[in-house]
């Protein structure tokens, strides 16, 4: 490690005693007269991954990252000051610039599709108005009650105001449901509760089961992950259990920030304690002993419920140096993401989580033998393990009952935009898109296009009403799933202003890192702006076309490759750049 | 390869390569005579794989590969002159010429020209619009001419001198190498061992002394004589390689492949010249 430079900025007493709470034990930095006395610089090495809850700490007590601030957390942590302002000046919500407005919480309301049609812009006019400091937000996850606010406190715990509003699950009570049937039933906040309504049950039935039991059970179960990029779960997990190393990951990827996904915050608020056992049952069949949920930054409700779960949890047994009895060990722990959308790409998460700038990492090698600290590592979505449950308790056989061959069990299904009765939904796989858009209450008006996948997806239009939606359908039919997102447009809606929406999200989101994202998530943007409701000429299209190529074949992650989906189907279907 | 390596045998466009294990594609390619356009890529830095313009086409994957840093695997099938790998080649090449001043990097616009990079189809394109940073004597920093190919930063990090003075900051095409809250140079972590000029591609790095020449239009490569040496300030041993024009050092470089330096130098070796020319004013 270097022998660290810094300017002569200085943190106030604040700063320094909101960095040394965040902290904690790790704190190391205590001053005696002239004299450090405890924690010289090697026993902070390896701390980094305490990088980014030291500049939450921060940016909540200052409202910015202060020069001095940085440099007091960077000491502590051993990083170098230049490395930790490029970490910072990474996230949405970290300010580095010393602009005014700082003093006070920042508003972040969402300008993303389901937003921007239901009273975004009238409601940032009116915040503005008012005097407050709002910032323009990417997706905030709240699709289903438009339009999605987040306050960001100064010195202030933050809060979402419709986390106040009484919540709606439309399908709440419905028996028959897999992933959803606590919700709204069980207390989030009560273990009783959530023991009272099954909950546990599944990791004693693991530990009955053995760690071959479960893998059996998961891998002819035929459950796939559900973050979008649909990779068996039975073969990622038996990777893990198979890999050498002496120290193991599980990490939930909560850092669900695809716009128009908002399932992993429902289940997050409303059964935190299925997740959490979920986790103690990969960690128990894989043998990893540490497990850790990222969650983004924007979801505090979501947040304090996990915590208080896992609390709980280890208060009773459930988590630590003894899981239930069993003689394994699993410590778990929640990390907040600082608002990025590419964090959600599981090898830039782990960069995150160890405190480097979130840029994804080249494949190979894959997490399952190289993940979170270079060590072998299950990473899944939330609603992937919410599915291990069922599975282990009913077995394979019963799990695969619903759904298609290929698809089995049952989706989670994010509708919003134009119906009647926004919200999570669960289906068995194989109801068609009419189906889905007809539970939630019918389209308000004509369809005029229906974004599956999110702004990574695709869109489709009335004619895909009776497509099923299940992988190989939407597979075959040029489209994805993606995370679930099914969202609705009727003729009342701009699509060239939509399109420049997603286009500039890309433009905004991308990391920066490789040059076919960098450069044509922003050329792209470029592009659909200046096409905006006129046709789009033929030379344009090839051009497109050739971005679209160079995206897809090229980009290091996920995000380049479907940077350009959601458009190019766009202008296929004539959405928008259409000859009048 | 000595007769104790394993050799990994691959085929490179239809012919079979042998190379030793941990070699990569690019070495492969390399050894079978086929050259490969590269950006980032550094022979003494670890692959960061961020420019893409070495992609190879890869039986079996689905996305093209980074030939860089992709090591070998007996049986592999690459091909380095596909229509897909020319075309990943060529928008690469397209969309940094379309945002960023390359007048002054040669092998790149050979690069560009071979694989027919229309940088002029953008339509108005935001560029990197930054203004030249001339903080000290020693070396200017032009990142106009930024490619954000992170040799600099690995140089300055753990690959080479481990002063970690930048870093990349910011994200997507508002990304930018910089130092701490962009402080200057003689404020930052910086200790002038001008290893990040060394690896520079486009000269968005570039010594004072080539940046004053070039002001006046009388930087003249093809005038300049390279004689190499052993500099002269302590017992290490460091090889110098003097690029003098008019009889004037104008620029000191080591070379990649020596074994003590690597290409890296300190801030006497690299710039502590001037008493040769027996001047006070440097």
């Amino acid at each position: 490690m270097a022998d660290l430079h810094f300017t002569d900025a200085i943190a106030n007493d604040g700063e320094r005693n909101a960095i040394d709470l965040a902290l904690g034990e790790n704190s190391a930095l205590t001053i005696e007269g002239e004299r450090i006395v405890r924690g010289g610089a090697s026993r902070r090495r390896g701390l980094r991954h305490l990088l980014l809850p030291a500049l939450h700490a921060l940016q909540k007590e200052s409202g910015w990252i202060s020069p001095g601030g940085l440099n007091y957390l960077s000491e502590v942590l051993q990083v170098p000051p230049a490395e930790s302002y490029g970490v910072a000046s990474f996230y949405e919500m970290f300010r580095v610039d010393t602009e005014p407005g700082h003093d006070d919480d920042v508003v972040h309301v969402c300008i993303d599709p389901a937003c921007r049609i239901d009273g975004a812009d009238d409601l940032i006019a009116s915040l503005e108005a008012e005097g407050k400091h709002v910032h323009r937000s990417p997706c905030l996850g709240q699709c289903e009650r438009p339009p999605a606010v987040f306050i960001q406190g100064r010195k202030r715990p933050d809060v979402v105001p419709a986390d106040d509003d009484a919540f709606v699950l439309p399908q709440a009570g419905d028996d028959s449901l897999r992933l959803l049937q606590r919700i709204g039933v069980v207390d989030p906040t009560s273990l009783d509760s959530y023991r009272e309504h099954g909950g546990y049950e599944a990791l004693t039935k693991a530990l009955e089961l053995g760690a071959d039991g479960v893998l059996a059970a998961i891998s002819d179960s035929g459950l796939s992950g559900r973050g979008g990029a649909a990779f068996p779960t039975g073969i990622k997990w038996t990777a893990v259990r198979d890999a050498d190393g002496d120290q193991k990951h599980i990490v939930a990827n909560c850092d669900e920030s695809e716009p128009g996904t908002f399932k992993d915050r429902m289940v997050m608020e409303h059964d935190p304690f299925a997740l959490i056992e979920a986790m103690t049952i990969a960690a128990v069949t894989t043998g990893a002993t540490n497990g850790w949920i990222y969650i983004r930054g924007e979801y505090p409700q979501a947040t304090g419920r996990l915590e208080n779960a896992i609390m709980a949890s280890r208060d009773a047994g459930l988590l630590g140096e003894d899981v239930a009895g069993s003689g394994k060990e699993f410590h778990l722990e929640v990390r907040r993401g600082a608002g990025a959308y590419i964090c959600g790409e599981e090898t830039a998460l782990f960069n995150s989580l160890e405190g480097f700038r979130g840029e994804p990492r080249n494949k190979p090698p894959f997490p399952t033998t190289n993940g979170l600290f270079d060590q072998p590592t299950v990473i899944n979505n939330p609603e992937t393990l919410l599915n291990v449950l069922p599975i282990v308790l009913d077995g394979a056989a019963a799990y695969r009952s619903i759904g298609t061959e290929r698809s089995p069990g049952t989706r989670l299904f994010c509708v919003s935009g134009r119906v009647g009765a926004p919200g999570l939904y669960e289906h068995a796989f194989g109801a068609t898109l009419g189906e889905i858009i007809e539970a939630a209450g019918g389209a308000s008006g004509e369809v005029q296009a229906v974004l599956l996948g999110g702004a990574a997806g695709s869109f489709v239009t009335s004619d895909s009403m009776d497509l099923p939606l299940t992988l190989e359908a939407t597979r075959e039919a040029g489209t994805t799933l993606g995370s679930g997102v099914v969202m609705v447009f009727n003729t009342d809606d701009d699509m060239a202003d939509i399109c420049q929406r997603i286009a500039e999200f890309f433009k905004n989101e991308s990391c920066g890192q490789c040059v076919p994202c960098r450069v044509g998530a922003i050329r792209q943007h470029e592009m659909i702006v200046a096409i905006g409701h006129k046709p789009m000429p033929d030379e344009k299209r090839v051009l497109h076309e050739d971005m679209v190529q160079v995206m897809a074949d090229a980009s290091i992650c996920g995000l380049g490759h479907t940077a350009a989906s959601a458009i190019k189907s766009a202008l296929a279907l004539g959405l928008i750049g259409a000859n009048q | 390869m000595t007769s104790t390596e394993v050799a990994v045998t691959i085929s490179v466009d239809g012919n079979d390569v042998a190379v030793p294990e941990g070699s990569t594609i690019l070495d492969a390619c390399t050894a079978a005579g086929v050259e490969t356009p590269t950006i980032c890529y550094g022979p003494n830095l670890t692959p960061v794989n961020a420019c893409r313009v070495c992609v190879v086409e890869l039986e079996g994957s689905r996305t093209l590969v980074p030939s860089c840093s992709r090591p070998v695997e007996e049986g592999m099938v690459v091909s380095t002159d596909s229509d897909r790998v020319n075309h990943s080649r060529k928008m690469v090449l397209e969309f940094l010429g379309s945002g960023v001043d390359l007048s002054e990097a040669d092998e790149l616009n050979e690069w560009s020209a071979k694989y027919g990079a229309q940088p002029d189809r953008y339509e108005n394109p935001e560029r990197m619009n930054e203004e030249i940073k001339i903080q000290d004597d020693l070396y200017v920093r032009d990142y106009d001419k930024c490619v954000l190919c992170y040799k600099c930063v690995s140089a300055c990090g753990d690959d080479a001198q481990h002063t970690y003075a930048i870093s990349m900051s910011g994200r997507g095409f508002g990304a930018r190498i910089a130092t701490e809250f962009d402080v200057t140079l003689p404020d930052s972590a910086c200790v002038y061992c001008g290893n990040c000029v060394a690896v520079c591609p486009t000269n968005a790095l570039q010594f004072k002394t080539e940046f004053d020449l070039r002001q006046v239009a009388n930087w003249r490569p093809e005038d300049q004589t390279v004689t190499t040496t052993v500099c002269s300030y302590c017992g290490v041993g460091c090889n110098l390689e003097l690029h003098t024009q008019d009889e004037r050092i104008v620029k000191v470089t080591s070379p990649d492949d020596h074994s003590v330096t690597w290409g890296n130098l300190c801030i006497k070796g690299r710039f502590g010249w001037q008493y040769v020319h027996g001047d006070t004013d440097g």
